[in-house]
């Protein structure tokens, strides 16, 4: 009988645990429903020269990362070095999304900040953004040969996250 | 004081009928732009996220805006136009998120606990109840009890 006792106990401590995990947890990061998806084609002006567009098509068999980034971005500018060092590497090509951003400024903070992007594309009215479920520059989307979208890292690349996660699964999707 | 004069100069002016407006419609089309704000309201703002995307002013909320606009404009129906954000921005975006494996304790869960405290409402009535009606105390108890009280303790204390 006095184990009932114990059962307020039980709950509250349940309650903890979940409230717990809970404070680990970031709200920010909404999984997106585009893993294991095709990427959405895009057809948009380079941002180094306007007359070229590139189509997404144009990346088809080779594994690339879709960096999404904007002059006006703060935590693009908390990344960018990260990129710079990690384009070194040749590891995997990087494009650039430009997004919701004036190409001046854009390729002014190229020229200052390094160029890590094969090519970076224009998004001025954020239209393949939301093509793409952008909501909080930066977003790095992995895809693969197929043109597959395999991994979203929302928010900056930390090394952490490239060592951890965008090294390993590029490394397997090139394997592939 | 001078302050006071000027403040109801101010007010006065302020509350002048020229400067109420009437609020400029914000489309030609007022029966789109209302099921524009039906289904916006529906949607939730992914930047600000206890917002939907008919309150915020956040830019991803105007431009999600002008996105659902258009499509309506082109002649989409509102369960098309909300398959096209779920598409992207997954289940999150809407408000009333959809019955599913994944969403079966957030709908049943409320049901389940209250279930659960009614059960152990009702059991503790129940026993309360049984206690209510023993006889608190036996034939013989009850006897005992008045002849002590009709004995006098004078006479006891021999």
């Amino acid at each position: 009988m006095k184990a009932w006792y114990l059962i307020p106990l039980a709950i509250f401590i349940a309650m903890l645990g979940f409230l717990g995990v809970g404070l680990k947890l970031d709200p920010r990061e909404v999984p997106s429903p585009l893993i294991d998806k095709p990427a959405p084609v895009f057809r948009l002006q380079t941002l180094d020269s306007p007359s070229r567009l590139m189509s997404s098509e144009e990346m088809r068999g080779q594994v690339w990362l879709l960096n999404v980034w904007a002059s006006w971005c703060a935590g693009c500018r908390e990344e960018h070095p990260i990129l710079v060092e990690f384009a070194k590497t040749r590891t995997v090509p990087i494009y650039g999304l430009d997004y919701k951003d004036q190409p001046d400024d854009a390729r002014r903070w190229l020229a200052n900040f390094g160029n890590p992007y094969v090519a970076s594309v224009s998004d001025p009215d954020g239209r393949t953004g939301i093509e793409f479920g952008v909501y909080g520059v930066p977003e790095t989307f992995v895809i693969d040969k197929a043109g597959i979208i395999r991994h979203k890292q929302i928010g900056p690349i930390t090394p952490e996250v490239l060592r951890d996660t965008i090294l390993p699964l590029v490394k397997k999707l090139n394997a592939a | 004081m001078l302050l006071k004069p000027l403040l109801a100069l101010l007010l006065a002016a302020a509350l002048h009928p020229a400067w109420a407006k009437e609020a400029a419609p914000v489309a030609a089309d007022p029966v789109a732009e209302a099921r524009l704000m039906k289904l916006s309201s529906e949607l939730r703002c992914l930047v600000c996220q206890n917002q939907t995307i008919a309150d915020s002013n956040a830019e991803l909320a105007v431009d999600l805006r002008n996105e659902i606009r258009e499509k309506i404009q082109t002649g989409m129906s509102d369960a098309e136009i909300k398959d096209f954000m779920v598409a992207r921005y997954g289940d999150f975006v809407l408000y009333r998120p959809p019955v599913k494996n994944t969403t079966l304790v957030l709908w049943v869960g409320p049901f389940l606990l209250l279930a659960v405290g009614g059960g152990i409402l009702v059991f503790n009535l129940r026993r309360r109840r049984q206690h209510a009606a023993e006889p608190e105390l036996s034939r013989d108890e009850q006897a005992l009890a008045e002849s002590l009280l009709h004995t006098d303790p004078t006479k006891e204390t021999t």
